[in-house]
């Protein structure tokens, strides 16, 4: 399928969801519950994304040793944990996938 | 100068710190966008019609598992909800201009000209200028998005097709995730739609992802509820 729709009906929602109180103020407020449900959206859908590619990195769970992405991952979070810097995270994760790839 | 002048330059310097985390992410994009078979352009017309760097990179990351468009569109719309607290929070401020100029600043709302704006705001309260500051806050984070974006989309088209890039992808995720692991209840919203994005792999159209999150998010308000 094409990319371009998809682009586009991702932006018009973003903006959408951008405009809606400035736009809105005055005739509505943000229920509370929904202000508290908003603030976890974001760490479950990246833990969601990552977890999967660290576990079953070809489809199946593979929690061995021989896996070698969830290594490399296990040591990235160290890393994030203890850097918080981005780039950091990402060249330690890199380099370590990297040097198992070509070691073993 | 004239005072709407110089609060859009104030907007300007009070961005400028973030732009400095903002300009890594950008590169990370473009480069990412490519590896996954995005075409420059397509790429680079994202970071403008979107303009959301987290929800880019994880649409890249969609484009590379081949989830279905009405998936991604829907991941895209989950992961800027966030966006619509920012709204509300900035809302006061903005009551005083026209709808045009609502438009403009909506488009720009990011979480980083949000976090400058914000600040802004809180200390002077409402003025009569400060739409201003908020144009400078985010014309300047959007000129860096595109511009980081474009050197990003060039370094794409240079690197080696054998490295293992589409690992990027999670480890960027790692490394935004784990500072938001702050409190019990978040930690708790993570584990569990990591958990239930493992277990409902096998789902169809990638399902599996909305279905974690919203298992994420439930947990975390029923941790929240317990204090």
């Amino acid at each position: 399928m094409s990319i371009w729709p998809i682009m586009l009906a991702g932006g018009l929602i973003t903006f959408a969801i951008r405009l809606s109180f400035i736009y809105l103020w005055g005739r509505v407020d943000v229920p509370p519950r929904m202000r508290s449900a908003l603030r976890f959206v974001p760490a479950a859908v990246l833990s969601a994304i990552v977890l999967p590619e660290l576990v079953m990195p070809t489809g199946t769970l593979n929690l061995s040793l021989h896996n070698f992405r969830l290594l490399a991952g296990c040591l990235a979070i160290l890393v994030a944990w203890r850097t918080k810097n981005v780039l950091v995270t990402i060249i330690v994760g890199m380099a370590l996938l990297l040097w198992l790839q070509a070691a073993f | 100068m004239s005072l709407g002048a110089r609060t859009f330059w104030a907007g300007v310097r009070a961005e400028l710190p973030l732009l400095i985390g903002v300009f890594p992410f950008g590169l990370i994009y473009g480069v990412l966008a490519l590896s996954v078979g995005l075409s420059p352009a397509s790429a680079q017309v994202m970071s403008s019609v979107v303009f959301a760097g987290a929800s880019q990179i994880i649409v890249t990351q969609l484009i590379h598992e081949a989830a279905p468009g009405l998936v991604i569109v829907l991941t895209i719309a989950i992961v800027n909800l966030r966006h619509m607290l920012y709204s509300a929070s900035i809302a006061p401020y903005l009551q005083h201009v026209s709808l045009r100029w609502r438009n403009l600043l909506a488009y720009l709302l990011t979480d980083e000209a949000y976090a400058a704006a914000i600040l802004h705001f809180e200390k002077e309260g409402p003025s009569p200028t400060g739409h201003w500051f908020f144009l400078g806050a985010g014309s300047a984070l959007w000129l860096t998005w595109q511009l980081s974006s474009a050197i990003g989309i060039f370094l794409g088209t240079t690197i080696p097709a054998a490295w293992p890039l589409g690992f990027a992808l999670p480890l960027t995720f790692i490394a935004m995730l784990v500072p938001m692991l702050k409190d019990r209840p978040a930690a708790a919203a993570a584990l569990s739609a990591a958990l239930t994005a493992v277990l409902a792999y096998g789902l169809p159209y990638k399902l599996g992802l909305i279905l974690a999150a919203l298992v994420g998010i439930g947990m975390g308000l029923l941790l929240e509820g317990r204090k």
